[in-house]
């Protein structure tokens, strides 16, 4: 099970590389056919340049733009353009046809199912309400300064403090509460996971130790997770007085570790034990400590697994985030989406449909930027 | 990101200095009204909980109309997932108070469900609950329900009418499910009643068993508030009880009618109250009088000149951040009419009762009335002597609290002394309106469970 995975990824991660040295050999190629453009050579270069950093990014459908904008093969970009653009945009706008059609069809106790122009209605009513919410802050410190100038006209010695805002939470603040909260789940995940993975690659026998309880482990569901995590950090969290973090952004968090912890494990695992027989000879040659083993030979060849552990693990960390929300009560797009379904009014599944986009472009956009990192530290050397 | 934070930080912090300079120009202008001065507060940024009903208005209005703030509080009000959530979190100290049903402060203190101490100082409303049923159900009633002239079923209508419903699926072998919010909530109490008071037998509980569905003719089950109309809807339960707008969320959408109100049930009964844990009134007494200030107040605002603030009010229970359901939906309740069958629209000008009938002070009776339907539905499994009643209810109801609010509200001249029950014991008189007639005490609360044919009494116990 646990091999499958990282070999999974292995799968993906030479597919990735085969379209890289594709791309690559393109602009070269174009290069040695017409050297006569002068002129146009220089615009390659960046094209080229552009080109490398948006496939580390992963945005490969952007490159035929920025050939056909360097001057390069019109026809071939355009054709390009057609197949990497045209084709997923038609292929949205069919699904946005459907969704508009369908969506009418299906009647709830909520009324009709929002269409995708409901939804961008609902987008603008969240962001007016964050700005009128915004209004409602400033009102509220300046009500605040007025009391507080009035209490140190009374006693100029009083103990003058400033509270924080007590309104709601908007829609934007709540999308960064919940990444941060991700953020702090997958951070402590990370810091257990790949310790504990160098060491069951290093160590045979600890991986065997181990490996039962990652397996019975991987599989629960955060839901599981969830009342054991509250009551154990309810009986061991206790803070006098004001605390740093509240009880439902510990829960959450935790929540997110537990179901996180895995997927980097295992590849850790996995990449630590498949390192090239020839560089533990040469540390055993060197005689290097354990220590300068781990750190100048053993990481660095696992890296690229770790970081694909690591996408997988911030993937799902991402998913299990929204349900502990809805249930911890942290105050981020779970409670927003748990609060839109409860309330029930003829906005609610608008609103929901509007977190729904909200989440995956969210979860896109973070899977981006670990592939980022993860091609970065894949094939640093070669680029 | 640390970075990130700290530029938020500096603007922050800059936004406030300018806050402070406009705070200042203010004063010096002169334009303030006197505030009170505010006694030591214990603390003043507090978090409390609510559940999404119109019963939580107090809260809402006073957030939203500065009756906090004058206090000098600053409160955060955060909706709850549901009320075992809610109660969890108050005595974990997450919450500093909510919004709770009259059921859980006691409930919580002599130990069924979670053990702890809460206590109330504030009860928030009068009425607002009522029990629908699937139009399948309604449809099977209505032949026994007698019509008025106009050919309008009459009200209030008894659960005899649903008996012969209940017996016909019980020949069936089918259950009959039906859904309440809470073991210890109102709509519990209210639902049984009423089942019983038309003879279908709402089930007891046990030591060992505490589904309350031992020798149950109807079968009663936990459904969050919110979630009524689409269970009842889903066909998993006939019928429901819970407060509103989630009676009027079903005759909008067409899937159930509410059949009788809990006004009918039983008059004016007690509803919901404010709970803290009794650890933190303890350690925040003056903050502890300082909400309750502020929440009579709102209740006041709630039924000044005769309800003629309900409009505005439920506009703001409308916001999604409160109780969230559409205007239409709440106002139906709110601003004195209440539709039963859709178009059946009646006046009901007491349905939701905030200020007026003495509604915000914490009566021992009114305790001891959830004490008694506790002892009656076996949730206190022995026979209990009247005088634990009373122990009880004086330690969980905590008319001190509240009429030390009241005076200063007084001396503030922002009360009028006949709003207040200065002199009472804590003992409502004798109350007749209920809807099989039976009459009740609060002084004599074991005389009042032997009244009635279905229930407990005495030192009955189910085996």
């Amino acid at each position: 099970m646990s091999v499958n995975t990282a070999l999974d990824n292995k799968q993906l991660e030479k597919g990735d590389g085969k379209l890289t040295s594709n791309s690559n050999t393109q602009p070269l190629e174009s290069n040695v056919n017409a050297p006569q453009k002068k002129v146009a050579n220089e615009g390659v270069k960046i094209s080229v340049k552009i080109n490398n950093f948006l496939e580390l990014i992963g945005f490969t459908w952007f490159i035929p733009i920025v050939k056909l904008l360097a001057g390069e093969e019109p026809v071939e970009q355009l054709k390009d353009i057609l197949k990497v653009i045209g084709v997923p945009v038609l292929a949205m706008l069919i699904f946005i046809g459907f969704w508009d059609w369908g969506a009418a069809k299906i009647q709830t106790s909520l009324g009709a199912i929002p269409g995708p122009a409901a939804v961008w209605q609902e987008t603008k009513s969240l962001a007016a309400d964050h700005y009128k919410e915004k209004e409602k802050e400033v009102a509220f410190y300046k009500r605040q300064e007025v009391r507080n100038a009035k209490k140190l006209e009374k006693n100029p010695d009083a103990a003058i403090k400033i509270r924080d805002y007590t309104g709601k939470a908007t829609y934007p603040q709540q999308i960064m509460t919940s990444l941060w909260t991700v953020f702090a789940g997958f951070v402590l995940a990370s810091v257990v996971a790949i310790p504990l993975g160098v060491i069951c690659g290093l160590s045979p026998a600890f991986n065997a130790a181990i490996n039962p309880i990652i397996q019975i482990f991987k599989p629960v569901s955060p839901l599981a997770w969830l009342p054991i995590v509250t009551l154990i950090v309810s009986a061991l969290y206790v803070v006098e007085g004001e605390a740093t973090f509240s009880k439902s952004f510990l829960v959450s968090a935790i929540t997110v570790t537990l179901c996180s912890l895995w997927p980097t494990l295992i590849n850790t695992a996995v990449g630590v034990s498949t390192i090239d027989k020839d560089l533990m000879n040469v540390s055993k040659v060197l005689q290097l400590g354990w220590w300068k083993t781990v750190t100048k030979i053993v990481l660095p060849s696992a890296l690229p697994l770790i970081f694909t552990g690591l996408r997988l693990s911030l993937g799902v960390g991402w998913m299990v985030l929204i349900a502990a929300e809805m249930l911890a009560q942290n105050p981020g797009l779970g409670k927003f989406v748990w609060d839109e379904f409860q309330n029930g009014s003829s906005q609610s599944l608008g609103k929901i449909m509007v977190a729904v986009f909200t989440i995956g472009i969210i979860g896109f956009m973070l899977d981006r930027i670990m592939l980022t990192l993860q091609k970065y530290f894949s094939y640093g050397d070669a680029m | 990101m640390k970075k990130h934070r700290t530029t938020l930080i500096k603007q922050n912090m800059r936004s406030r200095f300018k806050n402070c300079l406009a705070g200042l120009a203010l004063t010096m202008a002169g334009s303030l009204t006197s505030a009170h001065a505010v006694d030591q507060l214990e603390k003043d940024e507090l978090k409390f909980g609510f559940i999404k009903l119109t019963d939580m208005a107090p809260l809402a209005v006073a957030y939203e109309k500065g009756f906090f703030e004058d206090e000098g509080l600053y409160v955060t009000i955060e909706p709850q997932a549901n009320w075992k959530v809610l109660l969890d979190r108050v005595i974990d100290g997450e919450l500093d108070g909510a919004h709770m049903l009259a059921g859980q402060p006691l409930g919580a203190t002599i130990g069924f469900g979670t053990k702890a101490d809460i206590i109330t100082a504030f009860s928030m409303d009068l009425n607002g609950n009522a029990i629908t049923v699937s139009n399948d159900i309604w449809a099977e009633m209505k032949p026994n329900i007698p019509q008025d002239a106009a050919g309008k079923p009459v009200h209030p209508i008894s659960a005899t009418a649903l008996k012969p419903v209940v017996d016909r699926y019980k020949s069936e072998g089918k259950p009959f499910n039906m859904g309440m919010v809470f073991p210890v909530s109102t709509h519990n109490y209210e639902l049984r009643y009423w089942l019983a008071a038309g003879g279908i037998h709402p089930g007891y509980y046990s030591k060992t068993d505490i589904t309350g569905q031992i020798d149950a003719d109807a079968l009663l089950s936990v459904t969050p508030p919110p979630q009524m109309p689409s269970t009842l809807e889903a066909g998993t339960i006939y019928g429901y009880c819970v407060g509103e707008p989630w009676n009027q969320q079903a005759v909008f959408k067409g899937i159930g009618v509410p059949v009788v109100t809990d006004y009918e049930i039983w008059k004016n009964n007690p509803e919901k109250v404010f709970g803290v844990s009794a650890a933190w009134a303890k350690e925040n007494p003056n903050t502890h009088k300082a909400v309750i200030k502020a929440l009579i107040r709102a209740a006041q605002w709630l039924d000044a000149n005769n309800d003629a603030n309900r409009p505005e009010a439920v506009k703001i229970l409308a916001q999604s951040e409160y109780v969230g359901a559409d205007y239409d939906v709440i106002a139906n309740s709110m601003t004195g009419t209440f539709e039963y069958e859709k178009g059946d629209k009646r006046a009901l000008p007491d349905f939701n009762v905030f200020y007026r009938y003495y509604a915000t002070y914490p009566y021992y009776s009114d305790a001891i009335w959830y004490l008694t339907q506790m002892r009656r539905w076996g949730q206190i499994t022995e026979e209990k002597s009247d005088q634990w009643f009373h122990e009880i209810a004086k330690k969980v109801y905590r008319p001190d609290i509240y009429l030390a609010a009241a005076k200063e509200l007084l001396e503030e001249g922002k009360i009028a002394k006949k709003d207040m029950p200065w002199d009472t014991d804590g003992y409502r008189p004798p109350q007749t309106h209920f809807i099989d007639n039976i009459s009740y005490d609060g002084r004599t609360p074991n005389a009042y469970l032997s009244k009635f044919n279905i229930g407990l009494k005495g030192n009955d116990i189910v085996q």
